[in-house]
């Protein structure tokens, strides 16, 4: 999507329309949704590994506060940034 | 009771001894990706909108497009490592896991030079350019 995104920037009017149109489409959302909440959920998943590598945080109330909450953080991140987009922007 | 000599039991086994390098490149270009994309979540919400003017405008500035470039490449470059860990491990035929590594890799170059190109090519076709001598 990145790559389509630049390349049709890249390449005319026309192309770059045809890709926000798909874009905002309904599924076009659908997609741009799971995107950035897959995103985000990588993004704090590999964080908290990161945390972990330097080996802190291995108590086992510790680890499942972060573990949960690593599920949480996402969906609000995703939330918040689409909130933005559709409520703020437009 | 097998025939083969010990040394023939091991060659072309073990390590390669590059796993803890490769390893280590991972993090580190994930601490990068991550300053990379608070940068382009930022930048994205801070545009007045998304149309083709305002991105292409936005892109012309070198201080948009060199992060941009580097997003890209790290971003690919971090996936194909990411990816090929994904093979080594569960790819258990030797040729095919060699086969899919290679596919990988010029999967992920494609990627990255279509991309790269199109953001210099907007980053140097832009509007302010000093003329050249030609001009």
């Amino acid at each position: 999507v990145l790559v389509w995104w630049l390349v049709a920037a890249a390449s005319s009017k026309e192309a770059y329309d045809s890709f926000t149109g798909w874009a905002t489409s309904w599924f076009g959302i659908v997609i741009g949704v799971g995107l950035t909440w897959a995103f985000f959920q990588h993004t704090v998943g590999g964080l908290r590994h990161l945390v972990m590598d330097i080996g802190a945080g291995f108590e086992l109330r510790t680890n499942k506060f972060w573990a949960n909450l690593a599920m949480v953080i996402p969906i609000f991140l995703t939330a918040l940034f689409w909130f933005v987009i559709v409520a703020v922007k437009s | 009771m097998t025939m083969e000599t010990p040394i023939a039991k091991v060659r072309g086994l073990g390590s390669a001894r590059a796993g803890a390098h490769h390893w280590w490149l991972e993090r580190l270009s994930s601490v990068a990706l991550l300053v990379l994309f608070v940068w382009l979540i930022a930048s994205i919400l801070r545009l007045p909108d998304l149309s083709y003017g305002t991105v292409r405008e936005w892109l012309a500035d070198p201080l948009a497009a060199v992060p941009m470039l580097l997003l890209v490449a790290v971003t690919f470059w971090h996936s194909k490592m990411g990816l090929q860990v994904i093979i080594e491990d569960y790819v258990h035929e030797p040729g095919n896991k060699a086969f899919a590594i290679t596919l990988l890799g010029f999967f992920v170059v494609a990627g990255a030079g279509l991309a790269m190109f199109a953001v210099l090519k907007i980053a140097f076709a832009a509007t302010g350019a000093a003329p050249g001598p030609g001009v």
